[in-house]
């Protein structure tokens, strides 16, 4: 029906009223009654004219949308009506909306959204796993591939389509006519691995079978070099550029939008391609990362099972090397976000508290409002409304603050999540985060959900009573209605057991951050320079021109005016694992075939390096110069390899046999322990003289100046250019700088749960505050007859404060009591704290009882200020 | 009150159509006229709610057994809304009373089942 057909009806409705009222009221007349009398007697024989002319309207309208626009209207003016509660409600909801949706925004994009290749379904990563829990636990159960393993898996399996592998490597891009050296992260991918992901090359072609060999020497470009570097310009297709000083062909650009397995990736090379061919057979040098298509028709499972059964006899016929025994597979996508999935469900899990909160918050608003519109609302029932139409009111106003505070949010959410995805350093795809379908419907349902859990719950409350003794309640106000008291302590008592969990969740990350930031990584941290470099191997082909470099550089830099010491080693403590080797100890008894073979880490390092670092040295010597090419080989070992293998016995005169090298090296000195990473348990570290001139393991500048480090980074830099101009370096950071690196994220992560629990703290005390107020003035009737009958201020004031602080005691029990479950989620992401920390649990508590005293205090404190008189009189 | 009100209308809804239907068959009448008759003729026993009533014509209208005409009334010189009823409307009538009939029939065999067997 047109509104002009509605109008028309609704006055024809009106008139056919009017005019039976008037013959009414006529007839009562014709009988005799008084002119005023009659007009009385016919209204109250017709009854509620408005409802009945409005039911009669019903009949023809078009009802269920006509009764919304009504009800939205009405909603409408009775929000306009108190702009103060209408805006606390949208900021709260906005805030709560915004922050989950961002933070779902981030979830969907790294752990929920399929990788853009080819039906990625069925692509999955295989690795090396081994059965031993020691080495589980320290986190070796999905351990990199070696070559050889991966050869054999390929040939002699068919549960798989096909199998492709790819590893980390880096070059020195040098230019052709004098453009700036530049170090370029590159992978090392196999022939296979671009077709059977589905990637189809922006330029030119993949790499052919022939060329992933050893000599091969193609080189595929990501699009981010091909814009930066070469402009762009298609036709370097077919050129060369030169690799670490070797010529290398591109034959072909990626697709912009392919950077997996990160963003750094600037170059493909072959797989095989720089490596020895010695190495490639190989069943236990451990770096190839393997992605395989699952056929159709076979089950992850089965295909797995006989890839397991390959290694294992790969691992049988090679007891003496360190060679998995089994397999171990999982999604690329979890195999992408395994640093981030556990901070991200984690954060979730915190906003989606602060969402309840938030809702809960409203919820609590409206209950107190509601009220407050107690007679309006009687009022409105008396005169005719049904509680379905009151509660659908109350409802269509929840759900318009929910959703002004949903497009708030949303907005909100907007910003967040780039800041988010700017500031965590190590998201994966983190350049594809962006708002879909998904999201914006998660951000609907969130609207709706809110909308319902802070509407529903007031508004079935606020109307169950019937009209009668509400209007009668109001007329005398002993004290709050029970039920809807109990109603609102419930809902506080819901809301602070969420913050506590929160809170504690808050306290125990932050301890950990805290725990982490002072950890000793072994080694003086103040003050020092790094800076990484490598020399290419076609310019610096032996050890002694290796040596004659790095000689000259430490000496020139060991010169330099504000330099109190240089170290020089293939890195230093804390900026990473950088490799390791298992051994054994000639003087021991043989091991048994089968076991777990003896693992450290390897370091190398220059006669200074340990002085320079501070690394006390226990037993033995340092190294000397002596201690190079040629000379006896020498080992030093950490404190740790010495307590481990070497227990009860001076390890110093023994000998550790390395496999990967095939040489015995005496041990000569045993230095204090470092830790390879903030976080990270401590492990065996096993050091090699510097001067016996390899290159394998790149080399790490240390300078430990006497002010500020960054300072020098420009001269020594200015220094290694004098050296030798076409040498890049890489990473020039401070010590301080490399640890705040690995903290980043745990920083980043406490300190938002921390946020969302402060702020779900203010959320609570608000509404701690809010209920007590309401239930004193409610009560102030009562308060004044108490204080006329002689009781004293203090007792009012006890009084009020229990009221108030029993919801808030038996909100922080049952807190207390979930955050025993909810702390086993964070555990693995704690640090030197236990999950239980008692410390934080007392604290947490205590907090929260002085939060939840102010809030109930001010009520309190002005209840029982009140002059009893003027108690009584506010009726 | 108001959830009396709405008790007796859901009780009498369909028979009260049946009245309005059974009263139109005399001739058109206005909403007061029906009221009145309805309430007369049972002795004041059914007191007829307005609120019922009204809403009551306008659906019967809809649904097209009465249809509805703003005539002046002999007796009062000004225009009352008269309601007619239509073909259909009559036929509804028949549908309903034999509803109605078995309704009272099955509610009597049940209440009073001596009175049937003698």
């Amino acid at each position: 029906m047109r509104w002009w057909q509605i109008r028309k009806r609704d006055a024809d409705v009106e008139r056919e009223l009017q005019s039976d009222l008037d013959l009414e009221e006529e007839e009562q007349r014709e009988r005799g009654v008084s002119p005023d009398e009659a007009r009385h007697a016919a209204l109250r024989a017709f009854g509620n004219r408005t409802l009945i002319s409005e039911q009669t309207q019903a009949v023809w309208s078009w009802s269920a949308l006509d009764n919304l626009f009504r009800d939205i209207r009405i909603s409408v003016r009775t929000l306009f009506r108190s702009p103060g509660f209408a805006l606390i409600a949208i900021i709260v909801m906005a805030l709560c909306i915004g922050a989950t949706t961002s933070l779902f925004t981030v979830v969907r994009s790294v752990l929920l959204r399929p990788l853009p290749f080819r039906d990625p379904g069925r692509l999955v990563m295989i690795y090396e796993h081994f059965r031993d829990p020691s080495i589980n636990a320290q986190g070796f159960n999905y351990n990199p591939v070696a070559p050889a393993d991966y050869y054999d898996w390929r040939a002699q399996t068919h549960g798989f389509e096909d199998m492709a592998a790819w590893r980390y490597w880096q070059f020195n891009l040098t230019g052709e006519r004098g453009e700036l050296p530049e170090l370029v992260q590159a992978r090392g991918g196999s022939w296979n691995l671009f077709p059977m992901l589905g990637v189809n090359v922006a330029i030119g072609r993949t790499f052919t079978e022939s060329e992933d060999r050893p000599d091969g020497d193609a080189v595929i470009l990501t699009w981010s070099i091909f814009e930066r570097r070469f402009g762009g310009n298609p036709s370097i297709v077919g050129r060369q550029i030169h690799l670490d000083g070797k010529p290398y062909t591109v034959v072909g650009v990626l697709p912009k939008w392919f950077t997996y397995p990160d963003a750094e990736v600037q170059v493909w090379v072959p797989y095989a391609s720089g490596l020895p061919p010695e190495t490639l057979a190989h069943h236990d040098y451990h770096f190839g990362h393997v992605v395989a298509r699952l056929r159709a028709d076979v089950s992850l499972s089965s295909a797995l099972s006989q890839v397991g059964a390959v290694q294992y006899q790969l691992h049988m016929q090679n007891l003496n090397a360190p060679v998995a025994e089994d397999v171990a597979s999982r999604t690329l996508v979890q195999d992408l976000a395994q640093d981030v999935q556990k901070p991200l469900i984690i954060l979730l899990c915190a906003v989606l508290c602060m969402l309840l909160i938030g809702c809960l918050n409203v919820a609590n608003l409206m209950v107190a409002r509601s009220a407050a519109r107690q007679k309006e609302i009687a009022i409105c029932s008396a005169l005719g409304a049904r509680r379905i139409t009151l509660i659908r009111v109350q409802l269509i106003e929840s759900l318009l603050v929910s959703i002004a505070g949903g497009v708030v949010g949303i907005l909100l959410s907007l910003a967040a999540t780039k800041w988010l995805v700017s500031t965590w350093s190590d998201l994966p795809s983190a350049q594809n985060i962006h708002v879909d379908g998904l999201v914006l419907g998660f951000a609907c349902a969130l609207v709706l959900l809110a909308a319902l859990l802070a509407g529903l719950l007031p508004a079935i409350s606020s109307t169950s009573k019937s009209a009668i003794p509400a209007l009668q309640a109001s007329s005398r106000t002993v004290a709050g209605s029970q039920a809807r008291t109990a109603l609102r302590k419930s809902l506080l008592t819901v809301e602070i057991a969420t913050t506590v969990v929160l809170l504690i969740a808050a306290g125990l990350l932050l301890k950990s951050f805290w725990r982490l930031r002072t950890t000793d990584v072994g080694c003086v941290t103040d003050r020092v320079l790094t800076m990484g470099y490598s020399l290419p191997t076609k310019k610096y082909d032996t050890p002694e021109k290796i040596n004659a470099f790095n000689e000259t550089l430490l000496e020139r830099v060991r010169g330099m005016p504000g330099v109190r010491a240089a170290a020089l080693g293939s890195t230093v403590p804390g900026a990473g694992y950088g490799g390791d080797n298992v051994f054994t100890v000639p003087e021991h008894p043989p091991i048994t075939p089968g076991t777990v073979l003896p693992d450290a880490l390897i370091r190398t390092a220059d006669p200074g390096y340990f002085s320079a670092l501070e690394i006390p040295l226990l037993s033995g010597r340092l190294f000397s110069s002596h201690d190079r090419l040629g000379q006896p080989k020498t080992v030093i070992i950490s404190h740790d390899l010495a307590q481990q293998y070497f227990p009860g016995e001076n390890p110093v005169g023994k000998h550790l046999h390395v496999l990967a090298f095939n040489a015995d090296y005496e041990v000569v000195g045993v230095v204090g322990d470092m830790l390879y990473q903030v976080g990270k348990p401590g492990k065996a570290t096993m050091y090699f003289p510097l001067l016996s001139g390899t290159n394998d393991m790149g080399f790490t500048l240390a300078v430990h100046t006497a002010s500020d480090p960054l300072a020098l980074s420009v001269p020594v830099q200015k220094l290694l250019a004098e050296l030798d101009p076409q040498l890049p370096v890489h990473d020039v950071l401070s010590m301080q700088q490399i640890i705040e690196q690995s903290l980043g994220n745990a920083s980043l992560s406490a300190s938002l749960v921390l946020g969302f629990a402060v702020l779900s703290l203010l959320l609570a005390s608000v509404g701690l505050y809010g209920v007590l107020s309401y239930l004193t003035t409610q009560r102030t009737s009562e308060i004044g007859v108490r204080m006329a009958l002689g009781a004293q201020r203090k007792e009012v004031l006890r009084l009020l404060l229990g009221d108030g602080l029993r919801p808030a005691l038996y909100g922080l029990t049952l807190g207390l009591a979930a955050s025993m479950g909810a702390v086993r989620l964070i555990e693995s992401m704690l640090y030197g704290t236990r999950p239980l920390d008692p410390a934080i649990f007392t604290s947490v508590s205590a907090s929260l009882l002085i939060v939840a005293s102010l809030a109930c205090l001010v009520p309190a404190w002005r209840a029982s200020r009140i002059h009893p008189m003027q108690a009584l009189r506010t009726e | 009150m108001e959830k009396g009100t709405q008790k007796r209308a859901d009780l009498l809804q369909g028979t009260l159509d049946m009245l309005i239907l059974r009263t139109l068959l005399y001739g058109p009448a206005h909403g007061h006229q029906i009221g009145k008759h309805i309430q007369r003729t049972t002795n004041d026993f059914l007191q007829m709610q307005h609120g019922s009533l009204y809403p009551a014509l306008h659906r019967l209208e809809r649904r097209g057994w009465v249809t509805s005409k703003w005539e002046i009334a002999a007796d009062r010189n000004r225009e009352f809304k008269y309601y007619r009823l239509t073909e259909k409307g009559k036929k509804q009538l028949l549908v309903e009373e034999s509803k109605w009939k078995r309704m009272a029939e099955a509610v009597a065999r049940v209440m009073w089942p001596a009175a049937e067997e003698s």
